[in-house]
């Protein structure tokens, strides 16, 4: 602290009166002015962020796949096992389905649960795999996450049949898949939420695609 | 060392003061709690600065404004809640403008308003003080806090690819030390000469 800071008193006196009443009413207006004129301002900016975040999420997990709806709006809100229902956005052409986008949560991550997006084509092969979400240690875990997404480009183009539900695992574990260097329980944990969402959309398909959308505006 | 009387100074003196003499995590060890969270790389260290340079000015302008009419009695609920206002205020716009920096760093926005640092400012300085160098006492401490946000992000993003540790929250740690010891070397050779 300098010196200059304290050659003062370190508050103005005075008994609380009129006047002072009249500053607080001038400071809870003021507070109400600044966040309600910047919500009014900001809102409808921050709401359009939010569904392009959204859509650019869908998109990276559908790469080359020819649909007609817009699938952040064609939403539905379905629990794939982890215990809370979580959004699976539906990609359709001349109404018929094409893909869908599972959204899981995987909890056995190394700090945390990891969130991720997986595109599945109607036939069941996985399309894409995008982490939207973790808090795996930085420069071990979280090469999951790495752009570009090399190892998460090992699950492109499987399903369950490919390899067969039995060798849905890490090579460790006695599966066909590799582990990132270091980072076991990620990978694991990755690789688990990857296979619940396979699992839940081959036992739930119909279901994903004849429940109604969500009206827009509902969380 | 310091200016002997602050509201006499000019202003330059007043923005070394919060720029080198006083400058925040570095001389006067506050606001750390983001200062180790968000100092992972030189983007997200030099927004969360400039937030937090945003709410001290605006926050510093308007203490020194309304302090003539707040009974010390009401000055804690009345700062705090003018602090807390500018904080969602920046919170708001930051989200709105920076959507992709806001990902990284959005979540240490709001604690802005728990900155020990902002509420220092207006108590200890800019509650006694004119508009003006309020103002500049807010812009010096501002611009002291973002350079070492981003500085200490700059300088974990570079050594984190080969020295793990800088990565990690206890890596920030060490490094800050050795920041503050080099400024305190400095600081002594020239009261030595």
């Amino acid at each position: 602290m300098s010196a200059g800071n304290h050659d003062q008193p370190l508050v103005r006196h005075g008994a609380a009166g009129p006047r002072n009443l009249a500053g607080l009413a001038v400071v809870l207006l003021l507070a109400v002015l600044l966040i309600g004129g910047t919500w009014q301002y900001t809102r409808q900016r921050i709401a359009d962020n939010a569904a392009r975040q959204i859509l650019a999420g869908i998109s990276v997990v559908l790469p080359g796949i020819l649909y007609d709806n817009e699938p952040n709006k064609d939403r539905v809100l379905q629990d794939t096992g982890a215990g809370q229902p979580l959004p699976i956005y539906r990609a359709r052409r001349n109404g018929s389905p094409v893909a869908a986008v599972v959204t899981v949560s995987a909890p056995d991550g190394y700090v945390g649960p990891i969130r991720m997006l997986v595109g599945i084509a109607a036939d069941g092969r996985v399309l894409g795999v995008r982490i939207t979400a973790h808090q795996e240690t930085p420069g071990i875990g979280a090469a999951i996450a790495t752009e570009p997404p090399t190892w998460l480009a090992g699950f492109v183009g499987r399903s369950l049949t490919d390899p067969p539900e039995a060798r849905w695992n890490l090579r460790t574990d006695g599966g066909e898949f590799d582990a990132i260097a270091g980072a076991t329980v990620s990978s694991r944990a990755t690789l688990a939420g990857v296979r619940t969402a396979v699992q839940y959309f081959n036992t739930h398909r119909d279901e994903i695609f004849s429940t109604p959308a969500l009206p827009a505006g509902t969380p | 060392m310091t200016p002997d009387n602050a509201s006499n100074s000019s202003a330059g003196q007043l923005l070394a003061e919060g720029l080198w003499w006083n400058t925040p995590g570095l001389a006067a060890l506050i606001g750390l709690c983001p200062l180790l969270a968000v100092s992972t790389s030189f983007a997200a260290g030099f927004a969360l600065g400039l937030a937090s340079l945003a709410v001290l000015c605006s926050s510093n302008v308007l203490i020194a404004a309304l302090a003539p009419w707040i009974a010390p009695r009401f000055r804690l609920p009345a700062f705090l809640l003018l602090i807390a206002a500018l904080v969602t205020t920046v919170d708001l716009l930051f989200e709105a403008r920076w959507f992709d920096l806001y990902g990284q760093v959005g979540l240490f926005v709001p604690l802005i308003v728990t900155n020990c640092l902002i509420l220092a400012r207006g108590e200890s300085f800019a509650a006694h003080h004119g508009v003006w160098p309020a103002f500049l006492d807010g812009l010096g401490y501002g611009l002291g806090f973002i350079t070492l946000l981003a500085g200490l992000g700059a300088l974990r993003e570079v050594l984190a690819p080969g020295l793990l540790v800088a990565a990690l929250p206890a890596g920030a740690l060490f490094l800050l030390a050795a920041l503050v010891a080099l400024r305190q070397l400095v600081v002594s050779r020239r009261g030595a000469a």
